[in-house]
């Protein structure tokens, strides 16, 4: 059991118990801590896998902005606990256990597909981090349309939440 | 090849998209709705990641950027609109606001 | 002895985090004696001198207060959140902490650089990373208290955190720029040299210099770190104690040194980015003033033990001799070669992040108050768009003679 299997695993440890709390929790803010619980774990993940920016970017960005985002609205709202839906009971059950099935199909499937063992045969991968020069200069010639489209996209963005988000006069 | 071998972190990632579906479909509150949504992107996003470290290629690094700025600006305009759907139904819980009159 | 040579990088690891909180958790204790005596001076009065010789014991006598003290939980508050607030502050308080290089990484044990925690290729980014997460110990110690002021002072508080940390972070990102690098030793590095090689000055050939960016970066922490002027959110004349007003006892103190804690962490990052960090700001061919450590701390022990001799009586008298004692001992140790080497570092660094500290509190004791809108105003008027200016000039500056041969 060398250090990157025992990070491996409590990382998704955490991270599974981090998605069950957010089902099964009663206050939305106990959802959001966990998801905030769930986005830690998996920069942790990225960092093993080498992807060290992207890991620094899902926190700053993720866990520190978006998630404060969700946190302000629910502590704004005052959003009250859970209610039980009035819906069917039978669709309640059936729908679990239909959930459940796809989660295993998707698990299987992803375990045992050709990719996986093309990759568990050891096509080409070295173990060096990525660092961010190479990152970025992949994303400044070969992606710089789109990132000049997302910054066009943020930019809608924050147009939008500002009209819906005033009081009409 | 990282140590850890590449699907265990394709198997996770499905787990945490298929608890991410069972979320989107049984909670009852917009907001958490909304959470099992990100949980899904993320689950997304580490399949990504873990395919680009597999390929040694770093598509799967920029695709992920771009996944969490599309996910941030996402999130802004849907709280807007929640905040919205408050203040006309003063209510979150998505059975009461399902009539597009009352 | 086996098992220290087989686990190098585990036992320096252990020692240095060690060291470290130990060192930080004095340090913050005798922060708020600093801050205390300097508001107090410059207010015309003496601030602490009964606890002990100078009132240097103050830190710990408050510290048995906030130990002794009921612990009070506000019956109808979320417990789980309620704990974990101010659980969740200091620990990322503490732990920007690992990034930051107090000496160069020539300084070794065992083959394993020992003035710096965690030698992080992109160690600035984790910096920003983990002080964005320090907006949830706020924003959730408002919430579950489950009290109007509480939450009032949580929601304006995280409002105003995340606000500045736009222009903080935009403010930097002009000396990444001219670094080309975002590892702290190698930006430290670049800036090598008497004090006008720093980036605060001239970074060398076509770079612009970052007074601008030191600027906003200080007002965008002094905002980020809730200290005044920018404190209303937790002043006791305003919201009664912000989010912090229904916590008691050791909870309390947890906050406070999460508060002091953010100011070292905002302070240690100006000192690498725009002060050279561990670099001396004299030239290295001065080479007497590698005693300077030394030499200060013995002159610092002959004023201790004038006012051992002259001035105190009782208990402040037997602490004064402690005191003296132990600054003639390092001052001695640190005449010998190894030690001299070591201590240049962090001494040098020591003293800048002391003088901005400083500026901190004196900027605490001068200056009024801001109102929330002027506050907020402030930042996404003001702050904003003139960091994005220094990083616009900064940028064509650095690529003007591009720019000039192909045009």
């Amino acid at each position: 059991m060398t250090l990157p299997f025992v990070v491996f695993f409590v990382c998704a440890l955490l991270a599974v118990l981090g998605a069950l709390t957010l089902i099964l929790a009663r206050e939305p803010i106990h959802s959001a801590l966990s998801l905030i619980l769930v986005m830690v774990s998996l920069a942790v993940l990225y960092l093993l896998l080498g992807a060290e920016f992207i890991a620094a970017v899902q926190i700053i960005v993720y866990a520190g902005a978006i998630m404060v985002l969700f946190v302000f609205v629910i502590m704004l709202l005052n959003a009250g606990v859970e209610e039980r839906t009035d819906y069917s009971q039978l669709a309640k059950y059936a729908g679990l256990a239909l959930g459940i099935f796809l989660l295993l199909a998707l698990a299987h499937w992803m375990a045992h597909s050709l990719i996986g063992q093309q990759i568990a045969n050891g096509v080409g991968a070295s173990n060096a981090s990525v660092s961010t020069r190479e990152l970025s200069a992949q994303l400044f010639q070969k992606y710089l349309f789109p990132f000049e489209a997302t910054s066009i996209l943020i930019l809608i963005a924050i147009l939008g939440a500002l009209v819906l988000a005033k009081k009409d006069e | 090849m990282s140590i850890v071998p590449i699907s265990y972190y394709l198997v996770l990632s499905a787990i945490l998209f298929g608890l991410g579906i069972i979320a989107f479909v049984f909670k009852r509150n917009i907001i958490t709705i909304f959470m099992a949504i990100e949980l899904m992107l993320n689950a997304v996003n580490l399949a990504f990641v873990a395919f680009a470290r597999a390929h040694n290629q770093l598509d799967g690094l920029v695709f992920v950027f771009f996944v969490i700025v599309v996910a941030a600006s996402e999130a802004a305009v849907g709280l807007a609109i929640v905040i919205t759907v408050y203040q006309n139904r003063q209510t979150l819980n998505i059975d009461r606001i399902n009539l597009l009159k009352f | 002895m086996d098992f220290i040579t087989q686990h190098p990088v585990l036992v320096v690891s252990l020692a240095k985090i060690v060291g470290l909180m130990f060192l930080l958790m004095t340090t913050l204790a005798y922060l708020s004696w600093f801050e205390r005596k300097v508001i107090a001076h410059i207010q015309s009065r003496w601030g602490p001198y009964y606890v002990g010789a100078h009132g240097l014991l103050q830190p710990l006598a408050d510290g048995v207060k906030f130990l002794f003290k009921e612990d009070l939980t506000p019956p109808s508050a979320d417990r789980f959140v309620y704990i974990l607030a101010p659980m969740l502050a200091l620990t990322l308080a503490l732990t920007t902490l690992a990034l930051i290089p107090f000496g160069p990484p020539s300084v070794q044990w065992l083959g394993e650089s020992t003035l710096i925690v965690a030698n992080s290729s992109i160690g600035l980014m984790f910096v920003f990373a983990i002080t964005s997460m320090g907006v949830y110990g706020v924003a959730l110690a408002g919430w579950s208290s489950n009290s109007k002021y509480p939450l009032l002072g949580g929601l304006r508080s995280s409002a105003q955190m995340i606000s500045y940390e736009v222009s903080l972070t935009l403010a930097v990102v002009g000396v990444v720029l001219l670094s080309g690098t975002l590892n702290f030793n190698e930006m430290i590095a670049r800036q090598s040299g008497p004090f006008w090689h720093w980036n605060i000055f001239y970074a060398g050939h076509g770079s612009f210099p970052q007074i601008v960016g030191f600027l906003c970066y200080f007002m965008s922490a002094v905002a980020e770190t809730n200290r005044a002027p920018f404190d209303l959110p937790e002043g006791e004349t305003e919201l009664v104690g912000g989010f912090h007003t229904e916590y008691s006892s050791f909870k309390f103190a947890m906050f406070f040194m999460a508060e002091y804690a953010n100011m070292i962490t905002v302070s240690c990052l100006a000192t690498i980015l725009f002060f050279g960090g561990w670099l001396s700001p004299f030239p290295e061919s001065w080479t007497f003033l590698r005693y300077l450590p030394p030499a200060s701390l013995l002159v610092l022990a002959v004023y201790l033990a004038y006012d051992t001799v002259v001035l105190a009586r009782g208990i402040a008298r037997i602490q004064l001799i402690v005191v003296t004692t132990g600054a003639l001992l390092i001052g001695l140790v640190c005449l010998h070669p190894v030690a001299l080497a070591v201590i240049q570092g962090p001494f040098w660094f020591l003293l800048k992040v002391g003088l901005i500290m400083f500026f901190y509190v004196w900027t605490r004791a001068t200056l009024p108050r801001l109102r929330y809108d002027q506050l907020m105003s402030f930042g996404w008027k003001f702050l904003l768009p003139v960091s994005l200016a220094n990083l616009v000039i900064t940028a064509l500056v650095k690529v003007w003679p591009l720019l000039v041969n192909h045009g």
